[in-house]
């Protein structure tokens, strides 16, 4: 299936799609960290650059000027531009469409869903019921995120799997394959257009209703804008949460003494929560450069695709202590999980709520679990990074 | 030690982009907007109590947005 010829050198000619990145890609960034902090390849259209330091990450992060949103997945292949406001928006489009979303996803009103959260958490466990065995990934962290978006979208909970397979083709397929990007995307528009005329003839309490009687810039906002950040919230709140939820459970499965020490200890929950952030952030963003510049004495070319890899910052020994090692009680923890600058991830407080009750639930359920005897847990390739599948004993 | 002096958070609204690690750590001392962003409640002055948290808000904020004062 993978034809690519394996990497050589990861300074010259990295590969995040080779099968030792996707496996464990961190020995890898502490090599080009120390080595070469600004990695290129030519595997990608007008050149590949990553990031491996925390430093350069964020001046990447913060310089619009010179790299732009407007391509936010490195590809090999480059599709022409497919907005989703506002993450592929540059200023100054971005505030207003940025504005436009926030009192959707501010804290207080995300809390609201944490009933919500909790019992469908509980119901995924309890169809798990008294089994020995399970898939931690496939039988309980992808269904949270596609089942709380669903919910606050207003659209079926059961169409789960047509969003998970959006999701695969765009994100991993689409990397190397860009054939099927743009029928996908099609695919997802004639969807949501479905939508948006439904909720014309009849309101609900939704997100699509919400966007309906919004204003942008003073006017109502246009359908294209509205599908192109539907789209976005679809994308973006599914696989990166399920990665998240299911990496902290790899973790927990994997070493049994923060596995005690935090089903026996709630007060750890929170620190627990962002040190797992930290350690297995799961979103690499990406930028492209529109105006030629140098980032840590490295030259980036016109046209050339960035990784900000957000992951490999939040490993740096140059901006935590221990950066290598998973401390659930790290009280100081300054990490990049969410970005850094104006594209702060939107669905911060929500990824945050549904990790944490996900944990809290599963600890509360299943005190004891462990990575089942010869395991073969399999990671996603390309901008997410986490388990799926994740075959674990319970008890 | 600095006995009489009182401190002060302060948030950055400028920097400041959400991330929400001050309201979690320090509810006492700041709350969210109505956009998600950060601001300190009241005259953000520091109850001896509070001081820990207080630096723990400054020492997790992301965009270096929450600050500190000794007044």
């Amino acid at each position: 299936m993978n034809k690519r010829a394996p990497v050589q050198d990861w300074a010259s000619d990295f590969d995040h799609r080779d099968p030792r990145w996707v496996e464990n890609p961190y020995p890898i960034w502490d090599e080009l960290r120390s080595r070469c902090p600004v990695a290129h390849s030519e595997r990608f259209q007008d050149g590949a650059y990553f990031a491996s330091r925390y430093a350069e990450v964020r001046e990447i992060a913060y310089d619009s000027e010179h790299f732009s949103s407007r391509r936010v997945i490195v590809r090999e292949t480059k599709v022409p531009p497919q907005p989703a406001p506002p993450i592929t928006s540059d200023p100054p489009e971005h505030t207003p469409a940025r504005k436009l979303l926030l009192p959707a996803f501010a804290p207080q009103v995300i809390a609201r869903l944490e009933p919500r959260t909790r019992a469908l958490c509980r119901e995924l466990l309890d169809a798990i019921g008294e089994a020995k065995t399970c898939d931690g990934a496939v039988d309980y962290a992808q269904h949270i995120p596609v089942r709380l978006i669903a919910h606050m979208l207003g659209v079926p909970e059961k169409d789960g799997d047509l969003f998970r397979r959006w999701i695969h083709l765009v994100l991993e397929v689409g990397i190397s394959d860009e054939s099927v990007i743009l029928p996908t995307l099609k695919e997802m528009s004639i969807y949501f257009a479905t939508e948006i005329k439904r909720r014309g003839e009849k309101r609900g309490e939704d997100l699509i209703s919400f966007l309906l009687d919004a204003k942008l810039d003073g006017q109502p906002v246009s359908e294209t804008h509205m599908i192109g950040t539907l789209r976005l919230l679809l994308i973006a709140g599914i696989d990166t949460t399920w990665s998240g939820i299911g990496a902290s459970l790899w973790h927990l499965a994997t070493h049994p003494e923060d596995r005690r020490r935090l089903a026996a200890d709630a007060s750890l929950m929170p620190t627990a929560i962002e040190e797992f952030l930290r350690a297995y952030a799961p979103v690499t963003m990406a930028r492209e450069v529109v105006k030629e510049t140098t980032v840590g004495g490295c030259p980036f070319k016109e046209k050339g695709q960035v990784l900000l890899s957000f992951p490999a910052a939040n490993r740096d020994p140059a901006m935590f202590a221990d950066a290598d090692k998973v401390l659930i009680d790290r009280a100081e923890n300054r990490h990049a999980a969410f970005g850094l600058g104006r594209h702060r991830c939107l669905g911060s407080n929500l990824a945050r709520l549904e990790m944490t009750v996900a944990i809290e639930e599963w600890l509360a359920r299943f005190p004891e679990f462990r990575l089942a005897d010869g395991a073969k847990v399999t990671w996603s390739e390309g901008t997410v990074r986490g388990p799926r599948r994740l075959p674990l004993v319970l008890g | 030690m600095a006995g009489a002096k009182m401190m002060r958070v302060r948030v950055d609204s400028e920097r400041c982009q959400g991330h929400n690690r001050c309201c979690s750590i320090a509810p006492e001392l700041f709350e969210a907007d109505e956009l998600g962003n950060a601001r300190v409640k009241g005259d953000g002055k520091v109850a001896p109590a509070l001081e820990a948290k207080a630096k723990l808000a400054v020492a997790n904020c992301p965009e270096h947005a929450v600050r500190l004062a000794h007044e």
